[in-house]
C-alpha cells in the first residue's frame, strides 16, 4: 500500500495545489512543498530502516502492490521495490522538493496549475521506477510526458514552444517503437507458455529467438536511450534543458534522463540478456561517443544552460558504457552516476536559475569576475564544477571510477577512449568557473549573494555529493540485491571489437 | 409481425413515432425549447428501452433483421451518442436566426436509418437504412441555409452520397445475380460452397466498397470530408462524424464477418492498401490545415484508417479492438465537435486556430476537455484513445501485421504534430487582442454533455476493464 500511496499522494496533491490556486496564489506551494517533503521522509526511513548489510542480501523485493487492473490482457497494477528503485525515489523526491524551492520565486504565473504538472510529473516518475508491470511502465513513461511539455511549453524560456514540441516528438517517438516491442515480448510469451501476462517476473523467463530477441530488445533500446539520451538522439535534449524553466531543467536532468538508464538496468538487460551481450560492444562505443562528443559540445557552447545540458549527453555515457560492461562494479558505478550526475547538474541548473534571476542573461560572454559580488555561490558552484569534472571526494568521481574499472574488463579500447573524456570534463567544467567567476569583471556588480532559501537548497545538495563521494557505501549496498538480478544473465563473453589486447 | 418482433424493435419504433409526433408537433406550435425537450426525452426513452429485453438474443426478424448483443449495443451507441450531440445543439441553434424545428426531426430520422444499418442481415435493410440516415443528412448539413458553405456542403453530399449509392446497389445487383441471395449468411455459404470468389462477385464487392468507403471517409473516396465537416454545423458534422461512420462501420463488421471476408486474402489486401492510404493522406493533409474544422476531418480519415487495422486483425481481438476504439472515438469526437459548437458564436463558428488562442486562460474547463479531447485522438494515456489504440496495437501483433503496425507508429507520430500544435495556441498567453468570438455565457446543458464526456474519456482511459469485458462477451456470443 506504502507503494500505491508514493504515486497516488503526489497525483492528489497536484489535483487539491490546482483547485486552490483558486483560492489563495501561494497555497499551491506550500501543498507541493509539504507532499514533496512527506514523501521524502516516507522514502527515506524504508531506506533508514532497511540499511544493513544483512537485511539487504537477504531479499531483492522490499515491498510490493498488486491489483488486477485489465484482466483480459494479463494486465495487474503491479508495484514492487527494490533497493534500485528506493534509491530512484529517494532521489525523485529530494529533487522534486528542490524543484518546489526554487520555484518559490521563478513562478509567479498560474501558480496552481504549474505545481499540478510539477507534482503530475513526478507522480509519474515515480511510477516508472515502481512498477513491474510492463503495460503499466508504458503507461507511466507516457504519463510524465504531458504534465513536462507543459511545464517547458508554458512556463518556459524564449523559444519555449519548439523546444517542448521536438522534446514530445522525440519522446513519444521512442515510446511507441517500446510500446511494439512490449506487445511483441507479450504475445511471445503467450505463445510458447500459453499465459497472456504483462507482469514482468513472467516474461523474465520467455524463451526467445535469436533474431526476435534482438529485434524487441532494439524496440526498448531506442526508447531508452532516446531518454538517455545517446547520440545521435540527443538533439532534443539541449533545446529542452535550455527553455525549460529551472525547476523543469532540474527534473528533466536530474529524473527524466534516469528513468532512461533505470530503463536499461531494469528491463534492457534482464528481459534480453543474449541480445544485450550480442549488442553490448557497440553500445559501448556509442556510449565513449557520447562521453566524448558531448563533452566536446559542451565546451563549444555559450550558454551557460546549454553547455550544462551538453554535459548531460557526455555523463550518460558513462551510463552506458557501465550498463553494457556486465559485471558488479560497472552498475554499481551506473547507479551511484545516475545518482550524483542528478544531483550535481541538478544544482548546476538551479545555480543557472540563480543567476539567471540576478543577471538576465546565460550567456557566459556577459558574464565574468562575478566571484567577489557572489562569493557564496561562487563556492557552492565550485563544488558541483569539481563533482562534474570527478574530483576525488566528491560522488561523480566514484561513480565514473567504478564504471571505467568495470568496463576495462570488458572492453579495454573503448575504456581508453571513455577515459579521455575525463579530461575533456576537466577542461569544459575548469571553462564555467573561468567564465562566470573569475576573469575580469565586464561591469560594476552589486548582486544579492544567495539568499537564505537558495542557501537552503544548496546545502543539502552540497551535503549529498560531499557525502556520496567520502561514504557511498549505503548506496552499494541498497543495489546489492538488484545486481545478481541483471548479472542472472549467461555469462557469455562478450564479442571483442576489432583489436583485443589479449589477442 | 408478431408482438416481440415489435417489442425486439422497440428503439427503432420509439425513435421513429417520436419523428411523426415531432412533425405534429411543429404543425401545432413552432417552439425550439420544446421540440429539444421532446428529442432528448425520445431518445432517452430508447435508450431505456433498450435494458427491457422480454425476448431471447439473438432475434432474428427473418429476413432483414438481426438483433443481438452486438447490434443492441451499437444501438446504445448510437442513441448516446445522438443524444450527445442534442445536448450540444440547443445554444447552437438558438442563437442562429433559421428556424429550428425541424433540425430535431431530421436528426430523429438520420437516427433511425442508422439503427436499421446497424440490425440489418439483408441487403435491403442495408440499403433503407443507408438511405434513410443519407436524405437526412442532405437536410442537416445545408440546414443553415442562409451561409454559403453550408449549401454547398449539402449538394456536394447530396451529389456524392447519390453516386455512391449507385455504385453500391449496382454492386449489390451484381452479387444478388451470381449468388442468388441478398442474406450476407447467406452469399457467405454460396461463396463457401465453392470456395473461392468468382469475378464478377469480386466486382460486385469492389463496387460496393466504393458506396461503403464513402461513407466511412476512407481514402480515395474521402474527399467530400473536409467540405462537409466544414461547411455543416457543427453538431451535424459531429453527428456524421460519429453515428454515420460508426453505423457504417458496424454494418461492414456484420457483413464482412457473415461472408467470411477473412478467408479470401484478395479482399484483405484492399482493405490493407486502403488503411494505409487513409492514415498517410489524413495525418499529411491534416498537418496543412490552420482550419479546425477541416483538422478534425482530416484527423477522422486517419481514425478510420487505424480502426480498419484492427478490423484486418481479424479474430476476437481484432473486432474487440475495432468496436472498443469506436467507443472511444465517438465520445473523442463529439467532444471536441461540442467544444466548437459551445465556442461558436452567432456570427460564425469556431474554426480558426486563432480562435482558441490563450483560451485555457479564458475558459478553463473548456480547454481542458478540448486538450483531453485531442489527447485521447493522439494517443496519450489516462485516456480512452490510448487504451483503444493499444487494443488496435495488441490485436496487431497478434495478427503479425508489422507492416501496417511500424506505419501507425509513424502515422501517431505525425498525427502529434498537429495534435500538440492545437493543444499549444490553448496555452499560449493571453493577448490584449480581444477574442474574436463575443460568446459570453456557455451553455450550461453544453458544458454539463461535455463533463459528462471527459468523465467517460478518463473513466475509459484508467479503468476499461468493465467495457472490455462488455465488448468480449457481446464478441463470443456473436461467436
Amino acid at each position: 500500500m506504502t507503494l500505491f500511496l508514493f504515486i497516488l499522494i503526489p497525483i492528489a496533491g497536484g489535483l487539491l495545489a490546482w483547485i486552490t490556486a483558486a483560492w489563495n496564489k501561494e497555497l499551491p506551494r506550500w501543498i507541493a512543498l509539504l507532499v514533496m517533503l512527506f514523501e521524502l521522509v516516507l522514502a527515506a526511513s524504508l531506506w533508514w530502516q532497511l540499511d544493513d548489510a544483512a537485511r539487504w542480501s537477504s531479499d531483492q523485493w522490499i515491498d510490493t502492490f498488486q491489483r488486477p487492473w485489465m484482466p483480459r490482457f494479463g494486465i495487474s497494477f503491479s508495484l514492487a521495490m527494490d533497493g534500485l528503485s528506493l534509491l530512484m525515489l529517494v532521489l525523485t523526491f529530494f529533487l522534486g522538493t528542490l524543484s518546489v524551492l526554487v520555484s518559490w520565486n521563478e513562478i509567479k504565473e498560474r501558480t496552481g496549475f504549474f505545481h499540478f504538472n510539477l507534482l503530475f510529473v513526478l507522480g509519474g516518475i515515480t511510477g516508472v521506477f515502481l512498477t513491474m508491470d510492463l503495460f503499466l511502465f508504458y503507461f507511466f513513461w507516457e504519463v510524465m510526458l504531458i504534465p513536462m511539455y507543459f511545464l517547458i511549453g508554458i512556463w518556459g524560456h524564449a523559444n519555449r514552444t519548439y523546444a517542448a514540441f521536438k522534446f514530445f516528438i522525440f519522446t513519444q517517438a521512442g515510446g511507441l517503437l517500446m510500446l511494439l516491442a512490449i506487445l511483441g515480448l507479450y504475445f511471445v510469451h503467450a505463445h510458447s507458455t500459453g499465459v497472456f501476462t504483462f507482469s514482468y517476473f513472467e516474461l523474465l523467463d520467455t524463451p526467445l529467438e535469436q533474431n526476435v530477441g534482438r529485434w524487441l530488445m532494439l524496440g526498448f533500446l531506442i526508447a531508452f536511450i532516446v531518454k538517455l539520451p545517446a547520440i545521435p538522439f540527443h538533439t532534443w535534449l539541449p533545446d529542452a534543458h535550455t527553455e525549460a524553466p529551472t525547476a523543469g531543467s532540474v527534473i528533466l536532468a536530474g529524473l527524466l534522463l534516469k528513468t532512461g538508464a533505470y530503463g536499461i538496468l531494469r528491463f534492457v538487460i534482464p528481459l534480453f540478456p543474449e541480445a544485450s551481450h550480442f549488442f553490448a560492444p557497440w553500445i559501448m562505443l556509442l556510449g565513449a561517443v557520447g562521453i566524448l562528443y558531448g563533452g566536446k559540445l559542451a565546451y563549444a557552447q555559450t550558454d551557460f544552460k546549454r553547455l550544462v545540458a551538453y554535459t548531460s549527453v557526455s555523463h550518460m555515457g558513462f551510463v552506458l558504457l557501465g550498463a553494457f560492461a556486465f559485471n558488479a562494479l560497472a552498475w554499481q558505478g551506473v547507479v551511484m552516476q545516475m545518482i550524483t550526475h542528478g544531483i550535481s547538474t541538478g544544482a548546476l541548473f538551479m545555480i543557472a536559475g540563480s543567476l539567471y534571476e540576478r543577471l538576465h542573461t546565460r550567456e557566459l560572454g556577459k558574464m565574468g569576475g562575478l566571484w567577489p559580488a557572489l562569493p557564496r555561490m561562487g563556492v557552492v558552484s565550485m563544488v558541483f564544477v569539481m563533482a562534474s569534472l570527478g574530483l576525488p571526494g566528491l560522488g561523480n568521481f566514484i561513480a565514473e571510477f567504478l564504471i571505467l574499472v568495470g568496463s576495462w574488463q570488458a572492453q579495454p579500447v573503448i575504456t581508453i577512449a571513455a577515459t579521455i573524456g575525463l579530461v575533456v570534463a576537466t577542461i569544459y567544467s575548469l571553462r564555467i568557473m573561468q567564465k562566470i567567476f573569475f576573469g575580469v569583471s565586464h561591469r560594476e556588480y552589486k548582486l544579492p549573494d544567495l539568499s537564505i532559501r537558495e542557501g537552503l537548497m544548496m546545502a543539502p545538495l552540497v551535503i549529498a555529493i560531499i557525502w556520496l563521494g567520502v561514504y557511498p557505501q549505503p548506496v552499494i549496498n541498497a543495489v546489492k540485491p538488484t545486481i545478481p538480478a541483471i548479472v542472472q544473465a549467461p555469462p557469455v563473453q562478450p564479442v571483442p571489437i576489432a583489436i583485443h589486447p589479449t589477442k | 409481425m408478431s408482438t416481440t418482433d415489435l417489442l425486439s424493435l422497440m428503439p427503432l419504433v420509439i425513435i421513429s413515432g417520436s419523428a411523426v409526433i415531432a412533425m405534429l408537433l411543429v404543425a401545432i406550435k413552432r417552439n425550439h425549447r420544446i421540440m429539444h425537450a421532446f428529442s432528448v426525452l425520445a431518445f432517452m426513452v430508447a435508450i431505456l428501452s433498450l435494458f427491457v429485453q422480454p425476448y431471447a438474443v439473438p432475434y432474428v426478424i427473418a429476413p432483414l433483421f438481426v438483433i443481438d448483443a452486438f447490434a443492441m449495443f451499437n444501438t446504445g451507441l448510437i442513441l448516446v451518442a445522438g443524444l450527445s450531440v442534442l445536448f450540444l445543439s440547443f445554444k447552437y441553434f438558438e442563437q442562429r436566426e433559421e428556424r429550428k424545428e425541424e433540425y430535431y426531426i431530421l436528426l430523429l430520422l438520420a437516427t433511425v436509418g442508422g439503427m436499421v444499418l446497424v440490425i440489418s442481415q439483408h441487403f435491403i435493410s442495408l440499403f433503407l437504412g443507408l438511405e434513410t440516415m443519407s436524405i437526412s443528412l442532405y437536410g442537416l448539413i445545408a440546414y443553415l441555409r442562409a451561409r454559403e458553405r453550408s449549401d454547398e456542403a449539402g449538394i456536394k453530399y447530396l451529389l456524392l452520397a447519390a453516386l455512391s449509392s449507385a455504385f453500391l446497389l449496382f454492386g449489390m445487383a451484381l452479387v444478388y445475380a451470381f449468388t442468388g441471395t441478398m442474406e450476407f449468411e447467406g452469399i457467405g455459404r454460396y461463396l463457401k460452397s465453392i470456395g473461392t470468389v468468382p469475378v464478377t462477385v469480386v466486382a460486385g464487392f469492389g463496387l460496393m466498397m466504393i458506396g461503403v468507403g464513402f461513407k466511412l471517409g476512407i481514402v480515395p473516396f474521402h474527399m467530400w470530408t473536409p467540405d462537409i465537416y466544414e461547411g455543416a454545423p457543427l453538431p451535424v458534422a459531429a453527428y456524421i462524424a460519429t453515428v454515420s461512420k460508426g453505423s457504417m462501420l458496424v454494418l461492414l463488421m456484420r457483413f464482412y464477418r457473415d461472408i467470411d471476408g477473412y478467408e479470401y486474402t484478395i479482399l484483405w489486401w484492399v482493405f490493407a492498401i486502403i488503411a494505409m492510404a487513409s492514415m498517410f493522406v489524413g495525418n499529411w493533409l491534416a498537418l496543412l490545415q490552420q482550419n479546425v474544422k477541416r483538422l478534425l476531418a482530416y484527423s477522422s480519415i486517419a481514425h478510420m484508417g487505424y480502426i480498419l487495422i484492427a478490423f484486418l486483425a481479424g479474430q476476437l481481438a481484432g473486432q474487440e479492438a475495432v468496436i472498443f476504439y469506436l467507443v472511444a472515438y465517438v465520445i473523442t469526437s463529439i467532444g471536441a465537435f461540442g467544444v466548437l459548437a459551445i465556442l461558436s458564436d452567432k456570427v460564425r463558428d469556431a474554426e480558426l486556430l486563432e480562435d482558441f488562442s490563450g483560451l485555457f486562460w479564458r475558459h478553463p474547463w473548456l480547454a481542458t476537455v478540448f486538450t483531453g479531447m485531442l489527447l485521447s485522438l493522439a494517443g496519450i494515456p489516462l485516456t480512452a484513445g490510448f487504451i483503444g489504440k493499444f487494443y488496435i496495437i495488441a490485436a496487431g501483433v497478434d495478427a503479425g501485421l508489422w507492416l501496417l503496425l511500424v506505419l501507425l507508429v509513424v502515422n501517431s507520430v505525425i498525427g502529434l504534430f498537429y495534435y500538440i500544435r492545437i493543444i499549444a495556441v490553448m496555452f499560449q498567453p493571453l493577448t490584449d487582442k480581444a477574442p474574436i468570438l463575443t460568446r459570453q455565457a456557455l451553455p450550461f446543458f453544453g458544458v454539463f454533455a461535455l463533463s459528462a464526456l471527459m468523465g467517460l474519456l478518463i473513466w475509459l482511459g484508467v479503468y476499461p476493464s468493465a467495457l472490455i469485458a462488455l465488448i468480449r462477451d457481446m464478441m463470443l456470443t456473436m461467436g
